[in-house]
């Protein structure tokens, strides 16, 4: 068994709507507010609400796992990170932490803009933790990191803002922690700086640290992280493989499930003709499930009831991609659709190969359609039906290979490549 | 993907794996725990975090005068000017009671040691605020801040030294002998009471926007009380004694005995000054104690 790196047991911590108010008062306010309580003789429980940002959470991390918090704004992802980093204290509970302990939280923290790059370097690394002679020993290394050695002596307010986030980020990267946090929420910068600090934490978590890692970036959750704790209100509501939980989060908060049924024909989509009864995401194997392996076939199982006999179904799939764009339309052209079906209840699966969608949550319209000539006609139709996430393990075996940062598509397919030399 | 997007990963990889096992890893243990457990002066994670101070007070000194004109010209500036304008209207006008010395090396020698109170109180009393985005952003013990800006106007004092140098010099008054060891202890006691002072405002500022229109008042009033302007010898005992509650009066005093040979401050008084130090520096400290777990919440 691994050592553990963090254990947190109970961590608990309120705001009081009141600190929030008198945070930024004058005394005399302060003083104004004092006697008024006094003369009016109730200063127990006058106004103050409390709100836990964070309740009773507990989990533990093992050396070199990484572990992914996700959940929405003001769930207590945030507030979590500052504990552990002791930026503030929990109200309750306790957690012990072995290791030194680094964050990107802090990229550029302290850095003053009168000082020159090679004065901030040791400034920064100074307030990151890092001794003096560790830091003159790395400065080579990370002046050519940042890239700015043309100016590492010239005060960092001349400096451009893309040069000042590479100075900044090539001290935090240069930090070592053996624990590292990262809130990507937080963090900074523009697209190609959360690239860097993908990049930085995987090779990180690849060379067997330990990485904490709260993001809304849920196909680099799934990625890069062994297991994620939701948290909801302040409180670790589900825990388990990174993909299951990504899965069932982006299902509670979009709303839809990976399956649907329709138990009362009556109210089930659909006409006198044709309803449907229920849709259901499926693995290879037949079982149903919202986390789906890049690499695997996923089913779209369509369950329908056919009334009355006369005229020809049949099932449909419109397949989007997490940003709402269209990734293709498909209907089932087996010849048994192309008679009318005897009336009945029926499955139909629409088997979506391997590498085809890339990461990210898939959403599917389910429909049954009867065609009049080349033109569907949509006698059911359950927009929404079914949604599951797609997520790569980053084995290398996928279309993306070994690498890491974001791939763009709609879809991915693992294409035939064929290469001579010449 | 474009290839600069690879070669920045290829970088990063390498730069990690030409750096994996370099360092010794020192298991170190954090419990994070509620504010309740937390000790008053963690002496163990000061040394830990020496270096820090340092960096801070190098920073300090660093930023100052950069993009100012007459630049370290400052710290002799100010104490030149209040010497010249005091020695036209006190020494020369009013004659104030001065103990027998000239007024400008009367004004001088306590002048010195009362800026670098006012300067460590001021400075200290804003450096919580003025590094919010510190606080806000990472750990280190949160006293080094105003630590460091106490520390700061030393160095000042070492520089401004030159000019009670050139005075002793003007007019042939030299410290006797061995006492001027002395010196820099009493400094210790005046950053001492200023820290105390410091601390708990400070800690006060992160909540109340106040603490910056009261100090310089504050630190108006300080020399006259201190008998930097005008000697207090002359006054009754029992006023004396109530004076001698102001930390700065002793050091004032001491200074002078030290480094011009005038009469020792009364043992008494002293004791009672230095008292009053101790107490503002450990009231200071819990206060600023008990306030450091919320700074991050409420700057």
């Amino acid at each position: 068994m691994a050592a553990i790196a963090i254990t947190a047991e109970g961590l608990s911590k309120r705001y009081e709507i009141g600190q929030f108010r008198a945070a930024y008062g004058t005394l005399r306010d302060s003083l104004a507010h004092g006697a008024k309580r006094l003369l009016s003789r109730e200063h127990e429980k006058h106004s103050r609400a409390e709100i836990w940002a964070l309740k009773d959470v507990s989990f533990e991390v093992a050396e070199g796992e990484v572990l992914g918090f996700i959940g929405r704004n003001g769930a207590g992802k945030s507030t979590l990170l500052k504990i552990l980093t002791r930026i503030t204290t929990p109200t309750d509970g306790r957690a012990e932490i072995h290791g030194r302990v680094g964050s990107l939280l802090e990229v550029g923290t302290g850095f003053h803009p009168e000082l020159t790059g090679r004065e901030n370097i040791y400034l920064n690394g100074a307030i990151l933790g890092m001794k003096r002679r560790e830091i003159a020993r790395k400065l080579p290394e990370i002046v050519e990191f940042s890239g700015v050695e043309a100016f590492i002596d010239t005060p960092v307010k001349r400096y451009s803002s893309g040069m000042y986030v590479r100075l900044a980020f090539a001290v935090a990267a240069h930090l070592e922690p053996e624990i590292l946090l990262i809130d990507e929420v937080l963090s900074v910068g523009d697209a190609e700086f959360q690239r860097r600090c993908l990049g930085r934490m995987e090779d990180m978590s690849n060379s067997g640290r330990t990485v904490l890692f709260v993001s809304h970036n849920m196909p680099a959750v799934v990625q890069l992280c062994d297991r994620a704790i939701l948290l909801e209100g302040g409180r670790n509501t589900h825990e388990g493989p990174s993909a299951d939980i990504v899965a069932h989060y982006l299902q509670s908060t979009g709303g839809s499930a990976s399956q649907r049924s329709w138990p009362e024909l009556e109210t089930a989509p659909g006409d006198d003709l044709v309803r449907l009864r229920g849709v259901r995401v499926v693995r290879e194997d037949g079982s149903s499930s919202g986390a789906i392996d890049v690499r695997h076939a996923v089913g779209i199982e369509i369950a329908f009831s056919v009334l009355r006999a006369g005229e020809a179904v049949v099932p449909k799939i419109k397949v989007y991609d997490g940003q709402g764009n269209t990734a293709f339309n498909a209907m089932d052209t087996d010849n048994r659709w192309a008679d009318p079906a005897p009336p009945g209840d029926y499955i139909a699966t629409a088997w979506i190969p391997g590498n085809l969608l890339n990461e990210g949550l898939i959403t599917v319209d389910v429909g049954l359609v009867t065609l009049v000539g080349p033109r569907p006609h949509h006698r059911a139709i359950e927009r929404n039906a079914v949604s599951f996430h797609v997520h790569d393990p980053g084995e290398g075996d996928s279309a993306r290979g070994s690498f890491a940062g974001q791939w763009k598509g709609v879809v991915r397919p693992l294409l035939d490549w064929t290469s001579q030399e010449r | 993907m474009t290839d600069a997007n690879l070669d920045l990963r290829e970088t990063t990889a390498a730069a990690v794996a030409a750096r994996i096992g370099a360092e010794p890893r020192s298991p170190r243990t954090t419990v994070i725990r509620p504010i309740e457990h937390a000790p008053l002066l963690d002496l163990r994670e000061l040394w830990h975090y020496r270096e820090l101070l340092f960096i801070f007070v190098w920073r300090d000194l660093k930023v100052r005068y950069k993009q100012t004109a007459v630049g370290v010209g400052w710290v002799l500036l100010q104490p030149l000017m209040t010497m010249l304008i005091f020695t036209f209207f006190l020494g020369r006008y009013a004659k104030a009671p001065t103990n027998g010395l000239p007024y400008p090396i009367f004004i001088m020698s306590g002048l010195l040691p009362m800026i670098l109170f006012s300067s460590a109180v001021s400075q200290s009393s804003a450096s919580i605020v003025s590094s919010s985005s510190l606080v806000t952003k990472v750990y280190f013990p949160r006293v080094l801040l105003p630590l460091a800006a106490a520390a700061v106007p030393l160095v000042d004092l070492m520089l401004s030294f030159s000019l009670l140098v050139g005075l002793m010099f003007y007019y042939s008054m030299f410290p006797s002998g061995a006492l001027i060891a002395l010196a820099p202890l009493f400094l210790i006691l005046a950053l001492v009471g200023a820290l105390g002072i410091g601390l708990f405002l400070s800690a006060l500022y992160v909540r109340y926007r106040d603490v910056p229109f009261a100090i310089p008042f504050f630190l108006q009033l300080l020399p006259w009380v201190s008998g930097v302007y005008l000697s207090l010898n002359k006054l009754p005992q029992h006023w004396q004694w109530i004076f001698a509650l102001n930390p700065m009066s002793g050091v004032v005093m001491a200074w002078r005995w030290v480094m011009l040979g005038q009469t020792a401050p009364d043992l008494g008084k002293f004791a009672l000054g230095c008292a009053v130090a101790v107490v503002l520096f450990v009231f200071g400290l819990v206060f600023f104690k008990r306030s450091e777990p919320r700074f991050a919440d409420t700057i």
